[in-house]
């Protein structure tokens, strides 16, 4: 579908009485890949959520461009959901496709085929019968993504989605990514790893000192932003950052 | 032959133990289901909470009936719960404190003031009643309350099937996808609600949740597969409604306790004899096939 930019117009969130980021404006433009950086508590989860209206804005405003809230795709970071859940693989990844399912969640024959194109997707076929608990951490996050396949998301919403991963995981999940941005979707994640940023994502936002620092990655990422950014006397780019 | 005879003669001759096996049944059937999720969800002590909650507006249904009726009471404690649960989440939402917390508050003070009204108004008999319930008095007009309210609970719960799944394992997708995951936690509590509703002229405002919370967690120990799970709980309910009132029957003992006491001797069993009971020595489940 066509749709315009997500943008953020003078927009500020204040979280518990303490002001999370102010003033922030700038666009997330149709089939865009933008990576959001910055320091612990920076407040770059928040961004995301304030996006999809799960935090209320304290100033300014937020506008999609036409998008609906079902056109959003969003991973969560891992942690946060309840692995020990009784749940199979297979049932995991047909929750991202639950406006098509049915009564006690039947599924088509053709949104099956689709979960099973997506396990395949991420290599995850052959655990397809078994319990989430029953996978690893890269595996589950492979199911992650197999689950956003699902929702076929215009806008793809990424937080920390390559933490705490190997390396050829981080290949693969990248290359997904990639596959997405090339159809066209937009995506916006949240990223430590400044190489990967620098490497895949041709826009970011830095999020330092309460302000947003938006605009080309060459030109937002330098030494100097970076250290006001982290706070460290360390300007380099590094790989894993501070988690 | 006897003993054969005992598993069926009360239920042959006595009217009020067909209804009280009725009844039991069909509260075994609705809130097992739901006591799953709700452990699941981590949520049991919300589950206890309100049933407290609910207490309040089942005392002034009973007030305005002139005595113990389902619907009177059963219209207040919905309110009541709904109320509460709203409450709660309100605060949760615009304060710091945890939807846990801002439960243990509301229900204490809901049962505080049940308790109040009750008291002021009626005897310690029907105090009595309202907080244990009295099974062996079910009528008609209540049994049809209860079956429409676990038809209405499984039609619900078969509706809402995978949203309300997605949203006990990982709430932050539902909500960040536009898929009004707070209508579907809403309408969870509403289940949790009804149920204890259903349950509470059987097994009082107190004991009610039993039945939705011991026969989840005996199930928990035997299955690692949702509806199995579900299915085993409200099974596990429905037999204990059955060996609890032929209990009662037989010792002459008060039947809503033995009910809820064959609940958790089925637990204890399960405990000693399930593959991730004592023996599995805590930890990782037994289940886990990496």
């Amino acid at each position: 579908m066509s749709h315009g930019a997500i943008g953020l117009d003078d927009a500020g969130v204040v979280l518990n009485g303490t002001p999370v980021w102010q003033h922030v404006t700038g666009s997330f433009a149709p089939g865009s890949m933008t990576a959001i950086a910055g320091a612990n508590g920076a407040g770059k989860s928040t961004l995301l959520r304030a996006i999809l209206g799960e935090v209320p804005l304290s100033a300014g405003r937020i506008t999609l461009g036409g998008l609906r809230a079902q056109d959003f795709g969003y991973l969560p970071q891992a942690r946060i959901i309840d692995r020990a859940f009784p749940i199979s693989v297979t049932d995991m990844v047909l929750g991202g496709a639950w406006r098509q399912t049915g009564a006690f969640g039947a599924a088509s024959r053709a949104v099956r085929q689709r979960a099973a194109d997506a396990l395949c997707r991420v290599g995850l076929e052959k655990q397809a019968g078994r319990m989430i608990d029953a996978l690893s951490a890269g595996q589950f996050q492979r199911l992650l993504f197999a689950r956003l396949l699902m929702t076929d998301a215009t806008v793809i919403m990424l937080d920390e989605p390559f933490t705490a991963l190997d390396a050829p995981t981080t290949q693969d999940l990248l290359a997904l990514v990639r596959e997405w941005h090339a159809q066209g979707r937009t995506i916006i994640a949240v990223l430590h790893d400044m190489h990967q940023i620098r490497t895949c994502f041709p826009h970011v936002v830095l999020l330092s000192g309460g302000q947003a620092i938006w605009g080309e990655t060459a030109r937002i990422l330098t030494p100097g932003t970076l250290q006001r950014a982290y706070d460290t006397p360390q300007a380099t780019p590094w790989a894993g950052g501070p988690a | 032959m006897s003993m054969l005879v005992g598993l069926w003669e009360p239920f042959a001759t006595f009217g009020f133990m067909r209804r009280a096996l009725v009844a039991s049944i069909t509260l075994g059937m609705g809130a097992g289901p739901v006591g799953v999720l709700l452990q699941l969800r981590r949520m049991s002590l919300i589950g206890d909470a309100m049933s407290h909650a609910i207490l309040p507006g089942a005392a002034i249904g009973f007030l305005a009936a002139g005595g113990l009726s389902l619907t009177a009471m059963g219209l207040g404690g919905i309110a009541a719960g709904l109320g509460v649960a709203l409450l709660a989440g309100l605060v949760s939402r615009r304060t710091h404190l945890a939807e846990d917390a801002s439960f243990a508050s509301f229900y204490l003070t809901s049962l505080a003031l049940g308790v109040l009204i009750v008291s002021a108004r009626g005897s310690n008999i029907d105090l009595l009643h309202v907080l244990f319930g009295t099974i062996l008095a079910i009528d008609g007009p209540a049994l049809y309350l209860m079956a429409g309210i676990t038809t209405l609970s499984l039609f619900l719960l078969s509706f809402i099937w995978r949203p309300l799944v997605m949203e006990c394992v990982d709430p932050g997708f539902m909500r960040m996808t536009g898929s009004r995951g707070a209508l579907y936690h809403m309408v969870f509590l509403f289940l949790v609600v009804i149920n204890l509703v259903a349950g509470f002229e059987a097994l009082g405002t107190l004991m009610s949740v039993g039945m939705m919370m011991v026969p989840a967690a005996t199930a928990r120990l035997w299955t690692r597969r949702l509806v199995p799970m579900m299915a085993l709980s409200a099974t596990v309910g429905m037999l204990a409604g059955y060996t609890g009132l032929l209990v009662s029957y037989h010792f002459r003992l008060a039947a809503g306790p033995c009910i809820i006491l064959t609940c958790s001797a089925a637990y204890l069993f399960s405990l000693l004899a399930s593959p991730a009971g004592i023996r599995a020595g805590g930890g990782s489940s037994p289940f886990r096939s990496h």
